[in-house]
């Protein structure tokens, strides 16, 4: 088994390399998994989360100041790293919470039945095939302008502003890291694995699929599947938010995840 | 001095300035193949010229673009290895890095130099921006995907006693004998890309070619940094045929003539980066730290500014006349004299030169202006820089003092 050897209050070093961390509130742990775009914006998500949960918010490896293992290049190679995260920082009864690729990885732990995980909670995931070989289920998010690309991310478009000569060095190298770890893990096959949702059928954790009923990158119907493939999953909508709820909607996604841990009481708790 | 004529098979019908892509998006329904096919078959006829006339012969490949025809060095190169009989057939390059089947790419290029009987020259490159998105190949990592692809190659083309094994990061094959093996031993020259001094430092210590395109005055300081390297690897100075220089060039029998020509020709210039704009930068294919800074400039208009000869800067990032381009090293045009007088002269400045690859045909300058340019090259210019070129590499190859002594 790893253990964990914290660097810092902000760093874990599991499996050899150092990863940031982000710890916050006390209660029932939730493991949040972020997507591509990193740890960026998911501040007010967290802490709203945190009222009634202890969220521990690594950046995957490649990610935000997390280091980049030379060997690692697919999402399962994520999804096994975080099992060992899991057992390094002794997380029981978890809750994994995963918001686009974050749900891709989340997904893949999930299959892997570790007695850990209590339940797992999907955002707008990526990571399955749903559709023909002809169909395009995600949108190519690297053949969109910026203003498209916003447009089809967001409920409100504006969100995606973004000021970049304001920010710090080290903020835009965790931008300029994060596009480039995100097309590593998801380039081809196209943000998915051709197996995965074949394998969902493993999952016996209680399983709530999120969507957000704008989100234009992964439509609502895509979801839906991924929650019909999932043996007992539940989905639901969050008005008013586009692909990335946690960030549009950061109390009523953190409220979502928070009563669907109230009601699914983990066995013998 | 070898020079080779390049072009790189444009289909410029299709190039209307209204719009905001030639590549990748622009559906090909505007490509007619009656058109290309008499393109082809003229572009072809272009370089036997070049070959009757002794000049040698540079081509290349791009994909899903009405700037470059060529989607294959390697189909281009089959039929040029048959029909021309002396001119070294130089393809720079295949993009490695965008190619699954490096034992397809060993393979084929070994036909080719054995049909041609030893004329290849096999160069390597990383390639545009704009071409992962179709390979669909990754663009994080793409030169350590092209390095462990170059590495099989040689080994596949250096390997003559039965099948072997590779297991690489990213290519796997359990039965490696590729037939036929290569005409030139121990394998085809070996001709890199690089525009940046840690590529440069790499191509020296592996002893290959290195080449640069349209790099202006800045070239002197990555020959300069190969030369250092190249000593420190394999103790002895690298000869002018360690390097190549990308140019544009049109001649023509008066200065007005060379400049029409010339104008027509850096068309390649102002439509090659019409590009959608996701695809000019896919992700990982520029280094962080210089993402970082394209970032930080979002939105500006960043000048990017470049020497002349005499030590000018000049905006490079707007359009740039004839004349500028000539400055800048860009461009070799005007009469014979004044071409060969230009190429001598960056020759010198750049310490050493043996490969000098022109492309004497671009955008929609026609099949009859193309022949009389590049005879006018090969008639006039070409007998004058093998002279001055054997002439400087008997007073300077330290080769040719260490054979003396």
């Amino acid at each position: 088994m790893q253990t964990a050897e914290a660097t810092s209050h902000d760093f874990i070093t599991v499996g050899g390399f150092r990863q940031e961390i982000q710890t916050v509130g006390a209660g029932a742990p939730v493991l949040f998994l972020h997507p591509g775009r990193g740890m960026r914006g998911a501040g007010p998500f967290l802490d709203a989360l945190a009222a009634g949960a202890r969220v521990v918010a690594p950046s995957h490896p490649g990610f935000d100041r997390s280091e980049l293992p030379d060997w690692m290049n697919t999402v399962e190679d994520l999804a096994y790293h975080y099992l060992d995260v899991i057992d390094a920082l002794d997380l029981r009864d978890v809750t994994l919470v995963g918001s686009s690729f974050g749900g891709w990885i989340a997904a893949s732990l999930a299959i892997k039945a570790s007695p850990r995980i209590a339940r797992l909670v999907l955002i707008d995931a990526v990571g399955v095939k749903v559709g023909g070989r002809d169909d395009r289920d995600i949108v190519d998010i690297w053949a969109q302008k910026k203003t498209a690309l916003d447009a089809l991310t967001f409920h409100d478009p504006s969100r995606g502003g973004v000021d970049y000569a304001s920010m710090s060095d080290e903020e835009l190298t965790s931008i300029a890291r994060n596009v480039e770890s995100e097309a590593l893990f998801g380039w081809s096959p196209y943000m998915h694995d051709p197996k995965l949702l074949r394998r969902l059928h493993r999952i016996s954790a209680p399983t709530l699929v999120l969507w957000g009923a704008s989100d234009g990158v992964v439509k609502p119907d895509y979801g839906r599947a991924y929650a019909n493939a999932i043996p007992g999953a539940r989905f639901a909508l969050i008005e008013a938010a586009g692909h990335l709820p946690h960030i549009e909607q950061p109390d009523a996604t953190a409220r979502a995840v928070l009563d669907f841990i109230s009601a699914t009481p983990v066995r013998g708790a | 001095m070898r020079v080779f004529h390049f072009t790189e098979q444009p289909y410029p019908d299709a190039w209307d300035p209204s719009l905001d892509s030639y590549r990748i998006v622009l559906p090909n329904g505007v490509c007619d193949p009656k058109v290309a096919a008499d393109l082809y078959h003229r572009y072809l006829d272009e370089w036997m010229l070049a070959d009757d006339l002794g000049l040698d012969i540079m081509v290349n490949e791009h994909h899903s673009t009405a700037t470059c025809m060529t989607a294959s060095c390697h189909v281009t190169l089959s039929i040029l290895s048959r029909i021309t009989k002396k001119a070294r057939l130089l393809a720079l390059g295949v993009p490695l890095a965008n190619r699954a089947d490096p034992q397809r790419i060993a393979e084929e290029l070994s036909m080719i130099d054995v049909i041609s009987r030893g004329r290849f020259e096999m160069g390597f490159v990383k390639g545009v921006p704009y071409e992962p998105p179709v390979s669909n190949q990754n663009p994080v990592n793409m030169m350590e995907r092209l390095w462990e692809s170059h590495d099989f190659i040689l080994k596949a083309m250096t390997t003559h006693t039965g099948p072997f094994n590779f297991e690489g990061k990213y290519f796997h094959y359990r039965n490696v004998n590729i037939w036929p093996r290569p005409w030139q031993q121990p394998h085809p020259p070996v001709w890199i890309t690089a525009s940046s001094l840690s590529s440069a430092k790499e191509v020296a210590r592996r002893g290959h070619v290195l080449a640069t395109f349209l790099q202006g005055y800045k070239t002197r300081q990555l020959f300069d940094l190969y030369r250092e390297h190249y000593r420190a690897a394999h103790g002895v100075e690298p000869g002018p045929d360690r390097f190549g220089y990308l140019a544009l060039c049109a001649v023509g029998n008066t200065r007005k003539e060379a400049f029409a020509r010339a104008a027509e020709v850096g068309r390649y210039v102002t439509t090659t980066s019409i590009v959608h704009e996701p695809f000019r930068n896919p992700p990982g294919y520029m280094p962080v730290s210089d993402y970082t800074r394209v970032l930080r400039n979002t939105g500006k208009m960043v000048p990017r500014m470049v020497p002349t000869y005499d030590g000018r800067m000049i905006d490079v990032n707007r359009p740039l006349s004839v004349q500028e381009n000539i400055d800048l090293g860009l461009m070799f045009c005007g009469t014979p004299d004044e071409v060969y007088q230009q190429i001598v002269s960056f020759e010198s400045y750049a310490g050493g030169i043996g490969n000098m690859l022109l492309m004497m045909q671009g955008g929609a300058l026609s099949h009859e202006e193309t022949c009389d340019s590049l005879t006018l090259f090969g008639k006039e210019v070409l007998p004058r820089l093998k002279e001055y070129a054997k002439m400087r590499g008997q007073t300077l190859a330290p080769q040719a003092l260490g054979a003396a002594e």
